[in-house]
């Protein structure tokens, strides 16, 4: 199951990351993992949230550009050589990647990754049959 | 040509804009008859206007034909400031009625005053630039210019009026009220400036607003020079037709030339106003059809009668007949200024060009601006863009390749290579009246 990833454009200005996390806060929206990714004079804050459509309003309200995307949550096993596995699969299933984060997790569990492929459905698709573990976001979300 | 019909007064045409349709001849007899009396009357009582014709050895009767007009000085911006506030007023102040003035943004704002005439002679002529709009008796008309010093909005105003239109007198700003009001009271026609329009259909489209369903279905654009894309942009997002109307609070305020439903080129209204092209580095006076500045002198204007006054605006007059049927010249829409122009690395450029290149770039909206810094010794373009959410992208490689398509643009169009920074949204400094795209830093900076 899909994902729905929060992201806004961030202007590299000292404060702006902090408004836009404190516009989320004001909303009681709690994140769960994040990314930033960066260039010379912006970036794009891409956020797990636990309400991720409230999550735009409340950029939106506060003057940011925000969007929803859909990504998938992949789980991987904490051991050497499991991201890559993964990726195997994905490689041999010709999936392509846009971007990926590690989902922060309690030590212990399996590890999770967020994956931003570029045709979301054919990859949960392809993942499923493939065997790997596509978690769903109630679970996710709930620990 | 005479229509047959006076007195039918459907879209365009309306018996109090017979005037458009002067045949040619009687029009010049009627331009000489009165630019003789023009001239009189600013010899006899403003001593600025007859010191420079003594000086020339010229006096009132020099003026025999039109083409006389060109042997008289022409007359700038800084004569307005120079002779602060009243001393190039005709009339006595108990005959004037009314004054207006710029903002004044550059030192002392310029002042300008109508007798009881000038403003029967300004209503005439913004009657006659909402009628060529085709808005009549019956139409709801919101007008956003700004009400005040500013010529704007009372010039809209007592056209509307004269027309018998149903003038909403909003004035400038306050966003959110002006799209409810244009959804609430079914407003048929808009006055604004083409900057402030597309920053409400912006954010009647936050509102959840869609301009386009809404009977809105005319625009009447003025006050700043302006692109054919973004008047592209304005009829698709609004879903209305765009007019673009020209005039200067030096010669009367709105009212000087206006577009009509041909839409290509705006009439000017030469039985009051008489245009002139010339060469603006040698005033030379050009022959129709080439492009120059625009030098205008009023007709019948009494209280501040303006001989051969320098617009700064580069246009040409086009001669051909209008399909409307007016007979009355054109002159091109007014795409820069000559003193807009900005040389970087010895290239002139514009800022409607930007403008142009940032519409090409597909989802660009036009919210921007300009700032020229000097570094390291060497002029500096910045071209500063705010992100809208149709080009937002949560990949950083579309938004680099977003930036790039911008800078080449820019580079095809002006030949620069200018420095491309993309902002949020609402980052930008953003102004209700007229728009200011430039800022030049280049006196701040090493």
């Amino acid at each position: 199951m899909k994902i729905s990833q929060l992201s806004t454009f961030i202007e590299n200005r000292s404060g702006r990351l902090r408004a836009a996390c404190e516009a989320l806060a004001a909303r009681g929206i709690n994140i769960h993992t994040l990314c930033l990714a960066d260039s010379r004079d912006f970036g794009i804050l891409r956020l797990i949230v636990a309400d991720p459509p409230a999550g735009k309003a409340a950029l939106e309200a506060a003057g940011y550009v925000a969007q929803l995307t859909d990504v998938l949550a992949v789980e991987v096993p904490d051991s050497a050589g499991g991201l890559a596995r993964v990726l195997a699969t994905t490689d041999g299933a010709g999936l392509d990647i846009e971007y990926m984060y590690a989902f922060s997790t309690a030590p212990g569990q399996q590890a999770v990754v967020i994956i931003r492929f570029s045709d979301p459905d054919r990859a949960l698709a392809e993942l499923q049959r493939r065997g790997l573990n596509v978690v769903e976001p109630v679970k996710l979300l709930q620990g | 040509m005479l229509r047959e019909n006076w007195n039918d007064a459907g879209p365009g045409f309306h018996p109090v804009s017979s005037s458009d349709y002067l045949p040619a001849a009687q029009l010049r007899d009627l331009q000489l008859r009165r630019l003789k009396s023009i001239v009189g009357r600013a010899y006899a009582h403003v001593p600025l206007f007859r010191e420079r014709m003594d000086a020339r050895a010229l006096t009132p009767a020099s003026i025999e034909s039109l083409a006389d007009l060109g042997r008289l000085p022409f007359t700038v911006k800084v004569d307005l400031r120079d002779t602060y506030p009243f001393g190039l007023f005709a009339s006595p102040m108990s005959e004037i009625v009314r004054l207006h003035a710029s903002s004044g943004t550059t030192g002392k704002p310029i002042v300008v005053a109508y007798t009881q005439e000038d403003i029967q002679v300004w209503s005439s002529v913004m009657l006659r630039t909402f009628a060529a709009a085709g808005i009549s008796r019956g139409d709801i008309v919101q007008n956003a210019f700004g009400y005040g010093l500013f010529t704007g909005g009372l010039g809209a105003h007592y056209g509307l009026e004269a027309i018998g239109a149903t003038v909403v007198p909003v004035s400038g700003g306050n966003t959110d009220r002006q799209v409810m009001l244009l959804r609430d009271f079914r407003v048929n026609a808009i006055c604004a400036t083409p900057s402030y329009f597309l920053h409400l259909i912006e954010r009647a489209a936050e509102l959840g607003i869609d301009l386009r369903e809404l009977p809105l279905r005319a625009g009447v654009f003025g006050a700043e020079p302006w692109t054919p894309a973004m008047r592209q942009r304005i009829e698709a997002d609004a879903g209305i037709k765009a007019f673009d109307i020209y005039g200067l609070s030096e010669i009367i305020g709105p009212g000087v030339a206006s577009e009509c439903s041909a839409q290509n080129g705006l009439h000017v209204f030469e039985d009051h106003f008489y245009p002139e092209i010339i060469d603006p580095e040698t005033g030379a006076v050009l022959p129709d059809g080439e492009e120059g500045e625009l030098v205008l002198t009023t007709l019948s204007k009494r209280a501040m009668p303006m001989i051969r006054y320098r617009t700064r605006d580069i246009t040409r007059l086009i001669t051909v007949p209008c399909a409307c049927g007016r007979t009355i010249r054109r002159m091109q829409r007014v795409g820069r200024r000559s003193d807009d122009m900005m040389i970087i690395h010895g290239i002139n450029v514009f800022p409607s060009q930007i403008e142009a290149a940032l519409l090409a770039v597909e989802g660009a909206l036009p919210h921007y601006r300009i700032v020229l810094r000097r570094e390291h010794g060497l002029d500096q373009m910045h071209v500063e863009i705010e992100v809208s959410p149709e080009f937002f992208s949560d990949r950083i490689g579309a938004m680099e390749a977003l930036r790039g398509r911008i800078a080449h643009s820019i580079h095809s169009v002006t030949g620069l290579n200018v420095a491309v920074r993309l902002a949020e949204p609402h980052s930008l400094p953003r102004s209700e009246g007229k728009a200011k795209r430039v800022w030049d830093e280049r006196q701040n900076s090493q």
